[in-house]
């Protein structure tokens, strides 16, 4: 024999080429399973009554004001007729609406997920970047230059189809109406305001001057730098509105934050009493069978109103504990006679 | 010998002549290319790689998509280009296609420059080419070689190109030849200098070479050429035996110079050189189908979006026109398409070529498979069939050197009708099969000839351990001690032509010590076997074969000494075991083979004198003849004598039926024959192996008229093959029978537990063998395949009407009462019980007549019945039809096992073919999918790692279908929200990371490393195996299971989410993102179910894929703020899972999604714990044995034996 360590084929003897690495086999026996399935139901249910009670504490106040019946106030600014039309619902409030309370506006049957209607705007241009002011992306088409070949600015059908109706919130006290403050600052996400949206530089000390050479959208009644004109700051791409509205929600049933009502007399919520909504009627939603709402909402921990979660634990924590149930008759009737060989 | 007048023969020239013609290149030396004679011939470089820089990038290409999974990714990816119909940015829809086809061109671009490599070192190699210009032999480079020139090979340098040998250093042209680079055989060939170029002086002077050679077309016969050289109208025929082969090696000649006749990609080993075998696995052909169900699937929920079908206000087109309805529902349909593509497993291609790597990387590894003896792994030289392991339903087996060693031990002779039994012999026969167990290991890659005894050394000891029949030798002694050597009256003299007959009548090769085949590169071996005394020898081997057998060889030793009384050990390098049985039986008589030469053996006899025939011809050995035979003349009465050995079918009929007038000498023979016959039968029935010995005295015309016919037909292009058989068998006529020998092989260890394994597996063990019909029946019973209780049905007939007659009776008996009839055409063993199993032996000949006619069916279905078959004599042939006709009409999957190159046949015509690298060369492990060493292996092959490559490959399948379907249908159910408009709620890298990163490896690993029940289990419990064979793993039930659950798990993670953030603010990527992670974890956990046994290869892949995703996704929502525009996913994840509602949605949806998975295991095991009641035990056998391993916490029993027990109820 050679002398030394000698070369030869033979495999390593090692756990791993073998196959032999020290292995776990879960076993799924009685006396696993059922305690197990009792624990996970218990906590199911645990959370299942937190959540539920969460919600049923939250309260909501959705006001439809489409107007589609003829009874409704709003029904004389369906027509293509009504420009500026102006309507105002009415509604009461029996106990103290605890706040902060949400104002949100919602829409039905709007499929803001659509896809060429998610792909239509153009993030340079929305980030500021002068260039694409003059040259948008060819996604805005249809939106992208209007008859005269003007580019538009914010291009797209997102931007175009921006919710153009407006809120006011009054209080009827003693027969007088008392505005209730709708602040629509900090509604749109950090991350769109900070980081993603950008105005361009002003140009000649004015903001206007940046968007020189553009057109506003086509269904826009002005442009992107005059949306706000109670507040400086909160106009062109970093309008909160506008972004809350660039923010495409998910299903074709959705509503979107317009303001919190958090200030003077409105910080512990809104009071018992009768409400006016005023509202600027623009936005055409009956031509697709839609409908516009105006949601009131607290919110709490978990969101806003949402009772299915909670049921939805409650069932399945129910739900194991009625197996663990079964499973143990099952096990207490065939313990004595299979577990004798069995074990 | 000598130059002979030509047979005119018609040659055609031209481009399409069947011959090559090639002369010296010599005389035109300096002249430009285009008058070189041989221009036309390939040059000797070779490449072997197909690409080259700049070819590689087209070419590579148009390979990968000759895919059809590539095309169809392509055009998805091309698809996306068409504003109308994209889902994603086109750019990004291109990553999945360019990293797939990426990968796999990074692969085959290193493959080939591995190639490229190999082939430039080679091309690179320096030779010896003669140059007329500086009269010697230069040195060049092997690429410079052409057709025409003159090479000279030196000792253990490596031949550059086909040679055809016409001058060796050796006085006797003779030059010896390794072949292990080309077929594995360590075994020295030898190759001889074409016949009239024998003699010529030395130096070899090419100058003076000016015939032209003519010889067939290059083709990838290894074992065959033929041609001649003309010169002058004179032609002189030259075969395989004067070439030398490229990428052999030269052994023990100084140097061999020959002129080149074939070069580069036209040598026989370059046309040898195939790509690895690619064989389509049953799995992955039945998985090509549920592909088609996916593609079903698919356009099933891409009708459904064309027709689905929303009122959509403010979205126009780019050019603000509506679009026309049906166009519109041709264009939603292709989106869907492209969003819902992955349905389609693209991936599952590349994760079963990387799962079958690793399952290959562990069957060879397996130590259990390894062979101390030869150092061998397992070798699996098939890649993509291990799952077929699993499935195995018939196997074919070998006997010779598979279920027997093949190492041969001399047992019993008779001669001239007296029976010699060897008792003594046979005893310690089995001592020392005791011994060989403690044999150490020896590295087989010494490719030398001593190496070959050391690995037979078995054999050796045995050899030496004959010890002569007493009675036997003392008559051979008396009958020597009559006579002077060689002038032996006739009388007596058949006991030494006997022994004479069986030391030269082989092609056994002597190597003495001073002859031994030099190794310069291994200075170790040299010194170990270059020592000159015969007992520094024996030590020295006692050395190899380690301490256990001291004393034993020290016996050997004083024997060995005092026998042989020579100066130097003698070493037998044969071709075939059995011949190196039959000389070693010859030396312990006395009879030793010093010496053989082409020209003359020297054989010594026991009184100490030498003899020398001249040897005239050697009719080699083939299977039609099924005999061999020498022609010596002997050196003293200048008789030319034949000696022919052969089996006793090709010996007895060609006996000599008179002796012209002395009628009692015909009577005798006839009582000879007789009783040898009688002799051959009861060697036969005690299992060995018999050759029957010749003696004929050929008169010198008829040798001279003869040997013209056979130099004809040795110099025949034109079926040279036939006319040599027929002029060979010409000279074997009226032959006087001298005796017959039995020789022993022993069974293999472990083979009748093996085989009672395989068939308590449910695997049928068919026995094809060419040995005589007694031999295979004594092995069949020694090795378990009949048991003694078995009713064996033995047909021996040639009578096709008697067969088919008796057809029906006897598929009756076999189907109704267990045949208690017996049947007079077969005999046929009654059986002990009614219980009793069938067992079919088949001859040969009735063979032939089953596999033709239209007995077929019936032959069919008589295999379906019985437990054993064995069939006997049958040719290569036979055995790859007997393959092919149950593979065919049973549909069953197939295993062939064998070990010769007659096995070779069978083993490619079965599904699985397992060579097992044996004593008879490297062939069978040539042509087959696995190499084993032992038959032994086979149980853990199969039962083992065939379980569990099947489990593990049909699981990774399904749960890939599953898996792929779970996630895609998540888009689908989003379809209903978004108007059908193809929009994603994840975003597209994310999909792309969700296949690529997050959900790959766990199934690989679990492809590759899961493992539903222990080894130990598996080989103890062989019922285990059915279920593969019946597909358990994966049938189309399976599947659709899986899918029903994908699409059960994909509608819970789509709609929890759904209904909990219905009607809210959230927008598209942050619903996506719980739908994601939900998905995630529902996919990682089932699989987690679906896994048996945790390692920690398992935890870490399985917890890393998780932290990998909430590493990558955060990483990716953090950073991208426009990554791929206008898709913005930014920061959705943080957003995310700051909310602790996140958290609850995820948590309920995995749970929601997986209870039916949970409940099932659970089920099952209630289920089966029910049905264990003892009283049904006793339908089941060895039921108890079940329970009491369900106890020990195999759950999967249980799921095993639920299917059993459901089989057993439905039936």
């Amino acid at each position: 024999m050679k002398a030394g360590p000698s070369r030869t084929n033979r495999p390593d003897n090692t756990a791993f080429t073998q196959q032999r690495l020290p292995a776990w086999q879960p076993i799924l026996s009685a006396g696993i399973v059922i305690p197990g399935f009792t624990l996970i139901g218990l906590a199911f249910i645990g959370v299942g009554v937190a959540l539920f009670v969460t919600s049923q504490k939250i309260t909501d106040l959705e006001i439809d004001y489409t107007g589609v019946a003829a009874t409704s106030p709003c029904f004389k600014c369906t027509s293509f007729a009504a420009e500026n039309c102006m309507c105002q619902m009415e509604f009461t409030l029996t106990t103290l609406f605890e706040g902060p309370v949400f104002f949100y506006y919602g829409l039905t049957s709007y499929y803001q997920n659509f896809r060429t209607y998610g792909v239509s705007k153009d993030g340079y241009q929305l980030s500021g970047d002068t260039y694409y002011f003059n040259n948008p992306q060819d996604s805005c088409a249809p939106y992208q230059y209007d008859s005269n070949n003007n580019p538009i600015v914010p291009c797209g059908s997102i931007a175009n189809s921006m919710f153009s109706d407006t809120f006011q919130l009054y209080q009827v006290v003693n027969g007088m109406k008392k505005q209730v403050p709708l602040d629509g600052k900090g509604i749109a996400w950090w991350t769109d305001y900070n980081i993603k949206y950008s105005n361009p530089a002003l140009v000649n000390g004015s903001f206007a001057n940046a968007f020189s050479g553009t057109v506003k959208p086509v269904n826009w009644s002005k442009p992107v730098y005059e949306l706000d004109p109670t507040d400086q700051a909160n106009n062109g791409f970093l309008n909160q509105n506008f972004l809350v509205w660039m923010r495409q929600a998910a299903l074709p049933k959705f509503q979107k934050l317009y303001g919190r009502i958090a200030e003077g007399d409105y910080a512990q919520g809104l009071p018992a009493g009768n409400y006016t909504l005023l509202i600027n009627y623009s936005y055409p939603v009956i031509s697709f069978g839609g409908t516009k709402k105006v949601v009131l909402s607290n919110v709490s921990w978990m969101g806003g109103k949402n009772q299915f979660l909670g049921i939805a634990y409650l069932v399945i924590g129910s739900l194991c504990i009625v197996m663990a149930m079964v499973m143990l008759i099952i096990y207490a009737k065939y313990k004595f006679t299979d577990d004798d060989e069995d074990m | 010998m000598s130059w002979i007048t030509p047979i005119p023969t018609a040659r055609c020239h031209g481009a399409d002549e069947p011959t090559r013609t090639v002369v010296s290149n010599l005389p035109y030396e300096d002249q430009r290319p285009r008058n070189q004679p041989n221009r036309r011939y390939a040059g000797n470089a070779v490449k072997t790689n197909k690409y080259t820089l700049w070819s590689f990038l087209p070419i590579n290409l148009c390979e990968q998509f000759r895919r059809l999974a590539n095309i169809y990714f392509v055009g998805i990816a091309a698809l996306n280009f068409i504003p109308e119909v994209n889902a994603f940015q086109p750019q990004v829809a291109l990553i999945p296609i360019c990293v797939i086809l990426t990968l796999t061109a990074i692969k085959d671009a290193w493959e080939d420059f591995r190639r490229y490599q190999s082939d430039r070192e080679l091309n690179g190699t320096p030779c010896l080419v003669y140059s007329r210009s500086q009269h010697g032999f230069v040195e060049r480079r092997w690429k410079d070689i052409q057709v025409g020139d003159f090479v000279q090979v030196l000792a253990n340098d490596i031949i550059p190109a086909d040679i055809l040998l016409l001058h060796a250093s050796d006085p006797n042209g003779v030059c010896h030849m390794e072949t292990a680079n080309l077929d594995g055989e360590t075994n020295l060939k030898q190759r001889r200098v074409v016949s009239s170029f024998c003699a010529v002086k030395s130096p070899f002077d090419p100058l003076s070479f000016n015939a032209t050679v003519i010889c067939e077309k290059p083709n990838n016969n290894l074992n065959h050429f033929k041609g001649f050289l003309e010169k002058d109208q004179i032609k002189i025929g030259f075969g395989i035996e004067s070439l030398l082969l490229r990428g052999c090696t030269v052994r023990n000649t100084a140097a061999a110079s020959g002129i080149v006749v074939y070069a580069g990609h036209d040598t026989k080993s370059m046309l040898n050189n195939n790509r690895p075998r690619y064989k389509r696995s049953r799995v992955e052909s039945k998985m090509n189908k549920e592909v088609l169900c996916c593609v079903f699937l698919l356009f099933c929920m891409c009708l459904i979006g064309a027709v689905g079908d929303v009122p959509i206000y403010f979205i126009p087109d780019s050019d603000g026109n509506e679009t026309p309805s049906v166009v519109a529902g041709v264009y939603r349909f292709l989106t869907m398409i492209i969003l819902l593509q992955v349905i389609i497993p693209i991936s599952l291609y590349l994760s079963i070529e990387l799962v079958k790597m690793g399952q290959v990387f562990f069957i060879t590894q397996d130590i259990d498979l390894y062979d101390k003896e030869k150092d061998m792994r397992m070798q699996c030289r098939a890649l993509n069939i291990t799952e077929d392991l699993g499935q195995i339903q018939y196997v074919f087996s070998d006997k010779t050197g598979t279920l027997t060693e093949n190492k041969m031990v001399f047992r019993r002779c008779t001669i001239m009708g007296t029976e010699y039994p060897h008792t003594e012999n046979g005893e310690s026969g089995k001592w020392n099969g005791v011994e060989l167990a403690w044999k150490p290991s020896v590295s087989a890659r010494r490719h030398t000839g001593m190496l070959w005894c050391i690995k037979h050394g078995l054999l050796l000891s045995h050899s030496l351990e004959v010890i002569p029949d007493q009675n036997l030798l003392w008559s051979v002694k008396e009958v020597e001690r009559r006579g002077v050597a060689g002038h032996w009256g006739l009388q007596g003299a058949t006991h030494l032509e006997f022994f004479l007959a069986l030391a030269i009548c082989n092609t056994v090769v002597v190597s003495t010590e001073t002859a031994q085949r030099q190794r310069v590169r291994d200075p170790v071996q040299s010194t170990l076997y270059d020592i000159p005394t015969s007992s520094s020898s024996v030590v020295s081997e006692d050395e190899v074969q380690g301490t256990p057998c001291k004393g034993h060889t020290r016996r050997r030793q004083t024997w060995t000494a005092s026998s042989l009384a020579g100066p130097k050990e003698v070493h037998y390098e044969a071709q075939s075991p059995d011949e190196a049985a039959l000389v070693h039986a010859a030396k312990a008589y006395g009879f030793t083979l010093l010496e053989r030469t082409p020209s003359h053996v020297s054989v010594r006899l026991p009184s100490g004198t030498t003899l020398t025939y001249e040897v005239l011809d050697v009719l080699t050995f083939d299977s039609v003849r099924s005999r061999m035979s020498i022609i010596v003349r002997h050196p003293h009465t200048k008789e030319i004598i034949l000696y022919t050995k052969g089996a006793d079918s090709g010996i007895m009929e060609r006996l000599q039926n008179s002796f012209e007038d002395r009628s009692q000498m015909k009577s005798e023979s006839r009582v000879i024959a007789n009783k040898t016959q009688k002799h051959l039968d009861m060697y036969a029935n005690d299992g060995l192996r018999t050759l029957c010995f010749t003696r004929k005295v050929v008169s010198e015309k008829n040798y001279y008229d003869w040997l013209v016919l056979r130099q004809g037909a040795m110099a025949a292009i034109d079926r040279k093959d036939e006319l040599v058989r027929k002029t060979a068998a010409d000279m074997e006529t009226n032959l006087t029978l001298l005796g017959a020998t039995g020789i022993e092989d022993r069974l293999q260890e472990n083979v009748p537990e093996t085989i009672q394994a395989l068939r308590e597996a449910g695997i049928q063990v068919c026995v094809l063998t060419g040995d005589k019909l007694e031999t295979a029946v004594n092995i069949a019973y020694s090795c378990k395949l009949l048991d003694q209780q078995d009713l064996v049905f033995t047909f021996n007939t040639e009578n096709t009407v008697q067969i088919q007659l008796s057809f029906p009776q006897l598929l009756h008996s076999v189907h109704g009462c267990r045949g208690i009839h017996c049947n007079p055409v077969f005999s046929s063993t009654c059986p002990a019980t009614a219980q009793a199993l069938v067992g079919l032996v088949i001859d040969g000949r009735t063979l032939g007549l089953l596999l033709d006619s239209d007995l077929q069916e019936g032959f069919v279905q008589l295999c379906t019945h019985c437990r054993a078959i064995l069939c006997c004599r049958t040719t290569p042939l036979q055995k790859s039809r007997v393959v092919t006709l149950l593979r065919s009409k049973l549909g069953v999957m197939t295993l062939a096992i064998g070990d010769g190159a007659n096995d070779v046949n069978m083993i490619q015509a079965a599904d699985v073919g397992v060579g097992i690298s044996g004593q008879e060369g490297m062939q069978a492990v040539m042509a087959s999918d696995f190499a084993i060493s032992r038959f032994k292996h086979l149980k853990k092959l199969l039962l083992v790692h065939g379980h569990w490559c099947y489990n593990r490959l049909a699981n990774m399948i399904i749960y890939f279908f599953y898996k792929n379907v779970a996630y895609v249908n998540l888009l689908f159910w989003y379809q209903f929200f978004c108007g059908f408009s193809g929009t994603a709620m994840i975003d597209y890298w994310f999909m792309i990371f969700f296949n690529l990163f997050f959900t790959s490896a766990p199934p690989i690993m679990f492809g590759i490393m899961d493992r539903e029940v222990s080894a130990a289990v598996l080989l103890q419990l062989p019922e285990l195996y059915r279920r593969g064979q019946h597909e358990g793993g994966y049938r189309r039930s399976t599947f659709w299971i899986a899918i029903a659950d994908a699409f059960y798990q994909s509608l819970v993670c789509f709609f929890v989410p759904y209904w909990t953030y219905k009607g809210s603010d959230i927008d598209i990527f942050t619903l996506g993102t719980p739908m994601n992670t939900a998905s995630l974890f529902t996919i990682i956990f089932h699989l987690a179910i679906e896994i048996k046994s945790w390692t920690v290869v398992h935890w870490v892949i399985m917890v890393g894929s998780v932290v990998v995703y909430f590493v990558v996704t955060l990483a990716f929502c953090a950073m991208c703020v426009s990554c791929n525009p206008p898709s913005d996913p930014y920061w959705t994840m943080q957003e995310q899972m700051s909310d602790p509602m996140f958290y609850l949605v995820c948590i309920l949806t995995t749970v929601v999604a997986l209870l039916p998975r949970l409940r099932f295991p659970l089920a099952d095991r209630y289920i089966s714990q029910f049905l264990s009641k003892p009283s049904e035990m006793s339908c089941l056998p060895r039921l108890g044995e079940l329970v009491a391993l369900v106890s020990l916490g195999e759950t999967y029993f249980q799921n095993t034996f639920v299917f059993r027990r459901f089989k057993l109820l439905t039936k």
